[in-house]
C-alpha cells in the first residue's frame, strides 16, 4: 500500500474516550488541504488497468521527490465503472477518468505542480456534451444520495486509521456503552430497514427473533455470496469499506447476544477476501474486535469462509450447510433459522449492505433513517446498473426513485440510440419490466406487484435487440445448471421449461407451450423447497406477461424479431456494401461463404450454421441479419 | 458433471505427496467443518483435486470418502480432473449475455473443440463458464489465469488466446 502503513497502536484502545482520542491524533496528523491522489482500485478499475496507474504513481511521486507534498491513495470502488480507471485529486476532487499509466506524467506536471487541469481527462457528459470537472458535478453522482457507499471512494480500506477518521466504529461505541440490547433492536426495527439480500424481510424482526431465542450459543453470518448475475454491490462494499460490515456485524453480535460470526464469501471475489482478512487482523490488533471489545467486556470473532462457487448457497440454510461442511442443500423452512441455523443454533443472517447500513441508523438514528425512502420501503438501496446503458456502474439512491431516473437521468439512457425495451431486476429469481411502467417508483413492493422483485439490486438493461424469449431462456438455464437437485419440482420443472424455451427459440414451439410454462411455474411456486425453485419462473411469467407477441412471434411466425435466436436467423451478404475482403471466407467455420477476391461474397444458406462469425468480423457492416 | 471413483486406485493411497498435502491437511484437523476451504487450498496446490488426496483427506480428518466427494462434487468451484495450463472463464453473467457473452464461448467450442468444463487434448485451455465476475461494466468479460480482458469481442479473444501456448 502506498498510504504510511498503519502504525502498530501499543496498547489497545480499551474505551469510547480512548477512541475518540485516537480518531482525533489521525485527523490532528492530517491536513484536509493536503493534495491527496485517489485511484479506484475496484475490480473493475483493476480489470482497465488501475494497478499499472498506481505504479505509475509511486514511480513518477518518487522520482520527483513529492513525497512531503502529496500522498497517494488506493480507495474501493467508487461505483461509475464505465469510465475506469479513475482519479479523484483531493482535496478539490477533480475527476479523471479512463487514465491510463501514460498520463500519469501529465498528471503531476500540469495538475499537481503547476495547479492546471488536464482537459483531455475530463469527463464529458455524453447527451449534453458538457464537460464536468469535479467528481461531484458529474451527473451521474449529483443524482445519488450515497449514504452507505459515498465514503468508499475516500478511504483506504486496508487501512483502519481511514475509517477511524471518518467515524468508524463510533457506532459500536455507541451501541456497547450507551444502549442496551434491545435498545440496538428498537432502533434496528424503528429504522424500517429491510433485507437487501432479496427477500425484504425486515431486519428489526429477524434480529428480535433471534435476540428472543434461548440459547448460550448463538452466530452472526455475513452473507456475502452474492450470486445474483448482473449484481456485484456486496464485493465492492467489501472491498472498498470492508470496516463498515464488521462495525454493523459486531453491533448485530451485541444486540443478540453472539460471540461468533462469519463472512461466507464468494470464491470468485479474491480481493473482497483480502480486504476483509486485513480488516478482521487491523480489527483485533485496535481491540475493536475479539476479547473485551472496547474494554466492554463484550467478546466477538469474526471467521472468513470462502463458497464453492454454488448459486443457491445464498440460500440462508444451503448457506449454513455448506458452513457446517457440508454439501449446500437448502431445507424446509418451518423452523427459522433464527431459532434453529447453523449447528441448530440460533443464527442471524444478513447481506453485506444490511449490515453496511447498521452503523449509519445507530449513529443518527432510526427516525433519520426513516426520513428516506417510501412507507414500505427505508432508506437508500445500492443498484448495479448494467447491460445496454450508457454509465454502467454502481448507484445508490432513496427507495422510491423512479426507474426513468434512474435508467435515463443516472444511467444515461441506452448506447447507440437504440430504443429500451425492458429491465430485468431482481435477478434469476425476478422478472423484466417493459417500458410502460418505467414511472414505477423502486421498492420492495411495487417491483413486486409488477411480477419482479427487488433481490440484490440488480438491474439489467436491455434494448431494442435483445430477445425476451432468449433471456428467460438463460435465466432458466441458469438456474438449470444451480437447482441443488434436492426437491423434485425445481430439479424437474426447471429442467422441462428449459427444453421447453429451448424448442421455441428453435423455431419447434408448440401454441399449448405457453400454457404448460404457465402450469409448471405454479408447481414450482407451490412446491418447491426454497426461493430458488419458487421463484425460478419469475423471469418466464414476466416475458410472458409482457411479451407474449415475441413467444408467439417464435411459436406461430419461427422468426425471432430481435434477431438473436440463432436458429431462427438467416444471414445473407449485402453486395453493395462488400468490399470483397475475403475475412468472413476465412473466419466461416462451416465454409459456407464463397466468393472472388474484390467481388461481393455470398453465402450458401443450406451450409450455414447462423452461428453469427461473418457478422462479427465484417468491418463494412455488409453482412445482413433478419 | 462427470463422476466416477476408479477404486482400484483409491486403495494405493499415494504416500510421496508432497509435505506440504500433509501439513494443509492436518491444519484442519480441529475444524473439518472447512473442508471446503481445505478443498479450495488443495485445488490452488494442484490446479484441479486429485483422487488420491480426497482419500487421505477422508482418513486424516475421518469424515467418510462419501461426504468429501458429495462436497467436491456438489460446487461447480472444484474439478477432479487436471485442468489444463491456460484457464479461460468467459463470463455469463446477465450483463454480459446481452453483451454477447455466449458467442465467445461459441468461439471457443468452435475453436478449440472444447464445451465449458473440458480441456484441451494437448492441455493448453481449460475453458469454464462462469456466471457474473461483477465487472459489468466491461463485458463480455473473459478472464485468462487471472488477467481480466474487457469489451472481448469474438475477433479479440482470437488474438488474446493465441499468446497463451
Amino acid at each position: 500500500m502506498v498510504e504510511p502503513v498503519r502504525k502498530l497502536l501499543e496498547k489497545k484502545v480499551e474505551s469510547p474516550e480512548e477512541l475518540e482520542n485516537l480518531r482525533q491524533s489521525i485527523l490532528a496528523k492530517r491536513d484536509p488541504k493536503r493534495t491527496c491522489i485517489t485511484v479506484c482500485g475496484g475490480t473493475a478499475c483493476r480489470a482497465s488497468g488501475a494497478e499499472a496507474v498506481v505504479e505509475a504513481f509511486v514511480d513518477e511521486i518518487e522520482r520527483r521527490e513529492l513525497q512531503v507534498q502529496v500522498s497517494l491513495k488506493e480507495t474501493g470502488c467508487h461505483g461509475f465503472c464505465e469510465r475506469g480507471p479513475l482519479v479523484v485529486i483531493e482535496p478539490k476532487k477533480l475527476f479523471y477518468q479512463r487514465v491510463t499509466p501514460d498520463d500519469v506524467e501529465e498528471i503531476i506536471d500540469e495538475t499537481i505542480l503547476a495547479g492546471r487541469v488536464v482537459e483531455r481527462l475530463l469527463y464529458t457528459d455524453p447527451t449534453t456534451k458538457e464537460t464536468v470537472t469535479y467528481e461531484p458535478d458529474v451527473p451521474f453522482y449529483k443524482k445519488q444520495t450515497r449514504n452507505v457507499f459515498g465514503t468508499n471512494g475516500t478511504i483506504d480500506p486496508t487501512n483502519i486509521e481511514d475509517y477511524i477518521a471518518i467515524g468508524g466504529y463510533a457506532a459500536l461505541s455507541k451501541a456497547l456503552f450507551q444502549m442496551t440490547p434491545e435498545n440496538i433492536v428498537d432502533e434496528v426495527q424503528k429504522s424500517g430497514l429491510r433485507g437487501r439480500g432479496g427477500g425484504g424481510f425486515p431486519t428489526g424482526r429477524k434480529w428480535q427473533s433471534c435476540h428472543e431465542a434461548k440459547s448460550k450459543v448463538k452466530y452472526v453470518i455475513c452473507n456475502a455470496d452474492e450470486g445474483d448475475p448482473g449484481a456485484y454491490q456486496d464485493r465492492s462494499l467489501l472491498e472498498g469499506n470492508p470496516h463498515s460490515i464488521l462495525e454493523g456485524m459486531i453491533i448485530g453480535a451485541r444486540a443478540i447476544g453472539s460471540h461468533q460470526g462469519y463472512i461466507y464469501v464468494r470464491n470468485e471475489y479474491p480481493l473482497a477476501v483480502r480486504h476483509a482478512r486485513i480488516a478482521i487482523e487491523q480489527a483485533m490488533d485496535y481491540g475493536l474486535l475479539g476479547r473485551n471489545i472496547l474494554g466492554s467486556g463484550f467478546d466477538f470473532n469474526i471467521t472468513i469462509n470462502k463458497g464453492g462457487g454454488a448459486f443457491v448457497c445464498g440460500e440462508s440454510s444451503a448457506l449454513m450447510a455448506s458452513l457446517e461442511g457440508k454439501v449446500g442443500e437448502p431445507k424446509a423452512k418451518y423452523v427459522h433459522m433464527a431459532e434453529k441455523g447453523l449447528w441448530e443454533r440460533p443464527s442471524l443472517l444478513n447481506n453485506v449492505k444490511t449490515w453496511a447500513n447498521v452503523p449509519l441508523i445507530i449513529n443518527k438514528g432510526a427516525d433519520w433513517y426513516a426520513q428516506l425512502g417510501t412507507q414500505g420501503s427505508k432508506g437508500t438501496m445500492i443498484f448495479s446498473l448494467v447491460g445496454n446503458i450508457v454509465n454502467t456502474g454502481l448507484v445508490e439512491v432513496p427507495m422510491g426513485i423512479t426507474l426513468r431516473d434512474m435508467i435515463f437521468d443516472i444511467g444515461g439512457g441506452i448506447p447507440e440510440g437504440k430504443k429500451f425495451k425492458a429491465v430485468q431486476t431482481g435477478g434469476p429469481s425476478g422478472g423484466c419490466i417493459p417500458e410502460q411502467f418505467l414511472d414505477t417508483p423502486v421498492d420492495f413492493d411495487e417491483l413486486t406487484k409488477l411480477g419482479s422483485m427487488m433481490g440484490s439490486g440488480g438491474m439489467i438493461v436491455m434494448d431494442e435487440d435483445t430477445c425476451m424469449v432468449d433471456v428467460a431462456r438463460y435465466f432458466i438455464e441458469f438456474l438449470k445448471g444451480e437447482s441443488c437437485g434436492k426437491c423434485t419440482p425445481c430439479r424437474e420443472g426447471i429442467n422441462r421449461m428449459s427444453q421447453i424455451l429451448s424448442n421455441i427459440t428453435r423455431g419447434k414451439g408448440k401454441p399449448e407451450d405457453l400454457d404448460t410454462l404457465q402450469d409448471l411455474a405454479e408447481v414450482l411456486s407451490a412446491g418447491a423447497l426454497c426461493a430458488l425453485g419458487q421463484t425460478a419462473a419469475n423471469p418466464v411469467l414476466s416475458t410472458i406477461r409482457y411479451f407474449k407477441d415475441e413467444y408467439l412471434a417464435h411459436i406461430n411466425d419461427k422468426k425471432c424479431p430481435a434477431g438473436v435466436c440463432r436458429e431462427l436467423v438467416s444471414f445473407s451478404i449485402d453486395p453493395e456494401k462488400c468490399e470483397g475482403c475475403m475475412r468472413c471466407i476465412r473466419e466461416c467455420p462451416t465454409g459456407a461463404v464463397s466468393g472472388e477476391k474484390k467481388q461481393p461474397h455470398t453465402i450458401n444458406q443450406d451450409m450455414c450454421i447462423s452461428c453469427g462469425a461473418c457478422y462479427d468480423v465484417c468491418k463494412f457492416g455488409a453482412v445482413i441479419k433478419r | 458433471m462427470e463422476v466416477s471413483l476408479d477404486f482400484s486406485k483409491v486403495k494405493e493411497i499415494v504416500e510421496d505427496y508432497t509435505e506440504k498435502v500433509d501439513s494443509l491437511i492436518d491444519s484442519y484437523a480441529d475444524k473439518k467443518e472447512q473442508i471446503i476451504s481445505l478443498l479450495q487450498d488443495i485445488q490452488a496446490e494442484f490446479n484441479y483435486l486429485p483422487q488420491d488426496v480426497l482419500v487421505k483427506i477422508s482418513q486424516k480428518l475421518d469424515i467418510p470418502l462419501s461426504q468429501v466427494f458429495s462436497v467436491a462434487t456438489f460446487f461447480r468451484a472444484f474439478s477432479l480432473k487436471p485442468r489444463g495450463r491456460h484457464l479461460v472463464t468467459v463470463c455469463l453473467g446477465t450483463a454480459c449475455h446481452v453483451k454477447g457473452g455466449q458467442r465467445l464461448v461459441d468461439k471457443v467450442e468452435r475453436d478449440y473443440k472444447i464445451k465449458p468444463g473440458e480441456t484441451t487434448e494437448d492441455m493448453r485451455f481449460t475453458l469454464e463458464a462462469v456466471n457474473c465476475l461483477g465487472c459489468c461494466a466491461l463485458g463480455p468479460v473473459v478472464v485468462v489465469d487471472g488477467k481480466y480482458e474487457s469489451k472481448v469481442t469474438p475477433d479479440k479473444l482470437d488474438r488474446v488466446l493465441k499468446k497463451y501456448r
